[in-house]
């Protein structure tokens, strides 16, 4: 059984959303969604300082089996990338919750958070999925 | 097809067993990987010994005094002069000088021992039957499990279990008793890697390769693994690199068209599409050549990627590629229109609308380590 941490927010598209002190949100993709992928061998952020809508491709990551876009969650505007999955895309699955961490959004709409589901509406995704 | 209609291996409740994931191919339900995973596993090979079911590959035995020289009209390889105890690789090809399938015939002495692609395995018996069938007897041997180990450690597992194994070099093929069951065993493989691979009645299979798995070096290696161990090893996988389309000359197999069976060898010609696979030999002239491709930075680049010049103008098309587990570079092999084929040349290759630069490359991408004594 995948973690899911019961601290963070998800989505349909398997990417998860922690709320940091300073407002901005941190994504990455979720437990689940590496271990279906198997061993990610390359993931393309997306560019810093891009405004990105609710659902828009902000990236890929790519395993050894198929490539997987990555979908922010929110709209917002990019303010950092987690450049070390240049060199090292294997920390998506290793530990995919921190150190594989993909991009942080400045929510432009903070109403949309309210529409995120919650570790438990996710878990029930995932079970409905399998 | 349905996945009730899936086929099974003999070692299909192995597998299950040791948590392998099973999906459809060519028609059997097959293992892409274990828990280890693909890298791992990758690496495992090309580190320890990997041990692969082949099982779904079709195997046939050809008798009778005319076998060789007949096998010999669909296929532009010398079979005659194949020595007793050697295998070879060949290519049955179509009347346009296209590719069939390809296949691996040895010389067993009172028959040939021949493995062809799952995929291709009905048509190909259907092949041999409407064209050699009156005069020779094929026999299909769907009552055997195939199997390979692969890697620098399987040399030392197999002779523990028969030293004799060990006299064998890259291509020798013969029989052997293997703990107590009668095996056809050639020393080849699809990894790039030293290995042999061995044929074991169905029924013995499944103690065949726990035993094998006894051997600390040995793990069993999914489908997923076996892609990108060929793939960086520049072997071509039939579908995909090769097909009815492509000529043996345009896929630079050029290498598996016996001396003999080329214009003024010994028996000349005399194989489907003849007198166009001889042709390009003699003029140089085709289109498009198949090439290896190395990428920079870490995107695979995938079989059906278009592959452009500097000016954006198609040149090609990519037939398969991956991120190289041990090569550490992306690795691909396309078709490329032939003024591009040299190596050195730089061609674009567009991934998600994004030029990604890719240098055409000698294969294989990382040295084969066949053992040749």
């Amino acid at each position: 059984m995948s973690q899911i941490p019961s601290e963070l927010k998800y989505v349909s598209t398997h990417e998860w959303i922690r709320t940091e002190d300073d407002g901005t949100v941190t994504i990455g993709i979720t437990d689940h969604a590496q271990e279906l992928l198997g061993d990610v061998v390359y993931v393309e952020v997306p560019e810093e300082e891009t405004s990105l809508a609710s659902g828009e491709e902000a990236g890929v990551v790519e395993s050894v089996k198929a490539a997987s876009d990555i979908y922010s969650p929110l709209s917002g505007d990019v303010v950092e990338v987690n450049t070390a999955l240049a060199d090292a895309p294997e920390l998506v699955n290793q530990d995919p919750y921190g150190a594989g961490w993909i991009f942080r959004l400045r929510p432009t709409d903070p109403d949309e958070l309210e529409d995120l589901m919650d570790a438990e509406a996710y878990a029930e995704l995932c079970e409905e999925e399998e | 097809m349905s996945e009730q209609n899936l086929l099974k291996t003999p070692l299909f409740a192995l597998h299950v067993e040791l948590g392998a994931k099973m999906v459809p191919f060519a028609g059997y339900e097959m293992p892409v990987q274990y828990p280890m995973g693909v890298k791992k596993e990758h690496e495992h090979t090309r580190e320890a010994a990997g041990l692969f079911d082949v099982s779904h590959m079709g195997q046939l035995k050809l008798h009778g005094p005319q076998a060789a020289s007949l096998l010999e009209q669909l296929v532009p390889v010398d079979i005659q002069d194949l020595p007793l105890g050697k295998q070879r690789y060949a290519l049955f090809t179509n009347d346009q000088g296209g590719i069939l399938d390809d296949l691996m015939v040895a010389n067993f002495g009172d028959h040939l021992f021949v493995v062809v692609n799952a995929a291709c395995k009905d048509q190909d018996i259907a092949h041999l039957r409407s064209h050699i069938g009156e005069q020779a007897t094929i026999e299909v041997l769907d009552d055997r499990a195939l199997l390979a180990i692969q890697g620098p450690k399987a040399a030392e597992v197999m002779a523990r279990i028969n030293p004799e194994l060990a006299r064998m070099v890259f291509m020798d093929a013969g029989v052997y008793e293997l703990l107590g069951i009668e095996c056809m065993v050639s020393r080849s493989g699809y990894t790039g890697e030293d290995g042999y691979e061995i044929s074991v009645p169905a029924a013995d299979a499944e103690r065949f390769s726990r035993e094998l798995l006894k051997h600390e070096e040995v793990a069993f290696i999914g489908l997923g693994a076996r892609d990108s161990l060929r793939l960086e090893s520049g072997l071509c996988l039939y579908g995909h690199d090769i097909d009815t389309t492509t000529s043996p000359v345009e896929a630079s197999l050029l290498w598996a068209i016996s001396k003999s069976r080329r214009q003024d060898g010994e028996r000349a010609g005399g194989f489907p599409g003849a007198a166009t696979i001889l042709e390009q030999i003699r003029t140089k002239e085709v289109s498009r050549k198949r090439v290896g491709l190395k990428g920079e930075g870490r995107a695979p680049v995938r079989e059906g990627t278009e592959l452009v010049d500097a000016d954006g103008k198609v040149i090609g098309q990519v037939t398969s590629g991956t991120f190289g587990p041990t090569a550490q570079v992306p690795v691909a092999m396309g078709y490329v229109a032939t003024e591009y084929a040299a190596v050195g040349s730089e061609v674009f290759a567009m991934v998600r609308g994004k030029p990604l630069k890719m240098t055409v490359a000698a294969m294989p991408f990382v040295p084969q380590r066949y053992y040749r004594g």
